[in-house]
């Protein structure tokens, strides 16, 4: 379904800001796995998501989405096959524009946009049972605009967005992190019942190692660039925040132990 | 009196191809200065040379587009800054303005335009062409209305509110701006062709400064008639683009000559913008958003 191989970037090159942010990374996620990504600041999380994105472009390695390369496909080609959510809730939707003006965009996701009426009563109609899912009230707020919702509003309808049209891959970079506990409570949980309906494969980044213990069937934790952890299903639910933090000390001190032995 | 409203319609048009790159698209294109003489100049050559005056007028706004395509072209594949990719353009379209009139200055007097009916029949300067203009501009309002609410028009206003986001929808951010410049320099080169007609001569000096008069337009409109859904907002455009005129003919009837037209419409774009940070104007949507996009420039 995804599978990332031997990819490697490197931001700044050969000057003193050099920063290995993916060292050979490889991963492979088959179809409707629900992957959630731990790791301290600066691991690489947010440049594996943007790598997968086409946000970054890799230095090498290769990248494919079912069988098929898309490592020179640009970001906005490759939206046909991924949703995103981010972890600014500003930043998944159009503020000036309506709830269901919103919606209609994230609908052609991937799609020729022509002269088609963006809102039409039947896609109206679709909306609004999408939004009833939320349990938000906001299929009754279709013509609002989407700046004046909350940030646990707007991160709602950004995920709503994000997936409804049941992209290949779904990627949520620390969406939860800008929220207070009760909507990101609320965010979680959406997401745990839209990625179970639509099977959708995922990947996760969080800082909460409760929240990527509580979802998912799979946890990678990533460190200086590389996945140094990764557990599958029966593991993972045996795993407890205790036993990760300890797995992140242990192998944190060996990577420490390595570079005094090779210093 | 009569002259300032169909004026004002006629540059009603200019208006909405302003508000569609400063207000939707969130681009400060000073192309329109080029642009404008562009499509009089071009309309202005091809009836000296016998094409029919519609042929003309429309092939003027269609070297519009061409011009806002070069800006955009300059800004999004070219990584030039917006405001520079404009100038450059405009400046550009100076000695390419005068290479197509071959002259400074083309009369068209004797010719036949788009406006001769009206002319022979007496009709400017009354109300039926005041109707006609005004019926002019509403469609092109309500087409205007109609693009930005289909499913590409929803992608180009989403280019100039988040980017970031509607590319991960799969939208091509670079043509949806490319094709808003093209679209509004058409209008604008439409506005030209319209102008160098209605005044009976094409000049290489007479988009000088239009920029702001579209702007001032812009933000008049939107002090008059705020709202933020489009149809409010472009029906607000060519409100303020009347308006303009109006104030344009009361400064004339004033005393002042046309030569200090430029300095009102500075003056007025400058109190629009200020105003507001004064405080009574400080919650019309539309001028904490031209002052954001002010102060950054
Ligand atoms: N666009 C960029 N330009 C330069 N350096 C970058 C860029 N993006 C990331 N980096 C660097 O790459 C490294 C990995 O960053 P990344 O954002 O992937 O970490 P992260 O695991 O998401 O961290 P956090 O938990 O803080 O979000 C960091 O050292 C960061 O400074
Ligand atoms: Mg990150």
């Amino acid at each position: 379904m995804l599978t990332i191989d031997h990819v490697t970037k490197t931001f700044f090159p050969g000057t003193v800001n050099e920063r290995v942010a993916l060292n050979d990374v490889s991963l492979h996620l088959d179809e409707g796995d629900f992957v959630t990504v731990i790791g301290s600041n600066g691991a690489g999380k947010s440049t594996l998501l943007n790598i997968i994105a086409g946000k970054i472009a890799v230095d090498s390695g290769e990248l494919l989405i079912d069988e098929r390369s898309v490592k020179r496909m640009k970001d906005y080609q490759r939206a046909a096959y991924i949703g995103r959510v981010f972890q600014d809730p500003m930043a998944g939707t159009a503020p000036d524009l309506t709830i269901e003006q919103n919606l209609a965009l994230a609908l052609r996701r991937g799609q020729r946009r022509g002269f088609h009426l963006g809102v039409t009563p039947a896609r109206r109609e679709r909306f609004k049972k999408e939004l009833l899912a939320l349990e938000l009230g906001l299929e009754q707020r279709l013509k609002a605009r989407v700046g004046l919702l909350s940030g646990g509003q707007r991160q709602a309808l950004s995920l709503l967005m994000a997936s409804f049209t049941q992209p290949r891959i779904l990627l949520l970079d620390e969406h939860t992190a800008a929220l207070d506990p009760q909507r990101a409570d609320l965010v979680t949980r959406l997401t745990k019942s839209v990625v179970e309906r639509d099977k959708l494969t995922t990947l996760m980044v969080t800082h909460n190692m409760e929240q990527a213990l509580r979802v998912g069937n799979r946890l990678i934790m990533m460190h200086e660039g590389r996945i140094i952890l990764d557990l599958p299903e029966e593991e993972k639910q045996k795993m407890t925040v205790a036993g990760l933090l300890a797995e992140f000390a242990k192998i944190k001190g060996a990577a420490l132990d390595d570079r005094a032995m090779l210093g | 009196m009569n002259a300032a409203l169909e004026l004002g319609l006629l540059y009603g048009i200019m208006a909405l191809g302003v508000y569609l790159t400063f207000r939707v698209l969130n681009f400060p294109d000073l192309t329109v200065d080029g642009s404008f003489t562009t499509g009089a100049a071009v309309a202005a050559s091809l009836i000296v040379q016998g094409v029919p005056a519609p042929v003309a007028t429309l092939a003027g706004a269609a070297s519009g587009a061409v011009a806002g395509i070069v800006t955009g072209v300059l800004y999004t594949k070219g990584r030039i800054d917006g405001l520079l990719a404009g100038i450059l353009t405009m400046i550009a379209l100076w000695s390419i303005n005068l290479r197509i009139m071959g002259k400074s200055n083309l009369p068209l007097l004797r010719e036949d335009t788009v406006m001769t009916p009206l002319r022979d029949n007496g009709l400017l300067g009354g109300p039926w062409s005041i109707l006609i203009f005004a019926i002019f501009a509403l469609v092109l309002k309500f087409a205007i209305d109609w693009f930005l609410s289909t499913d590409l028009g929803l992608s180009i206003q989403a280019t100039g509110n988040n980017e970031q986001m509607i590319r991960s929808f799969g939208v091509n951010t670079h043509f949806t701006t490319i094709l808003t410049l093209a679209i509004s320099n058409a209008l604008v080169a439409l506005c030209g062709a319209l102008v160098a007609q209605y005044q009976g001569f094409a000049d290489v000096s007479m988009g000088i400064g239009l920029i702001l008069v579209g702007l001032a337009s812009v933000i008049i409109g939107q002090a008059i008639i705020a709202g933020r859904s489009v149809w409010v907002a472009t029906l607000a455009v060519l409100v303020g683009a009347i308006v303009y005129r109006l104030v344009i003919f009361l400064a004339l009837a004033a005393g002042l000559n046309p030569n200090d037209m430029k300095l009102i419409s500075a003056v007025l774009v400058v109190a629009a913008l200020l105003l507001p940070r004064w405080g009574f104007l400080k919650r019309v949507p539309s001028f904490r958003q031209l002052n954001r996009r002010a102060v950054r420039a």
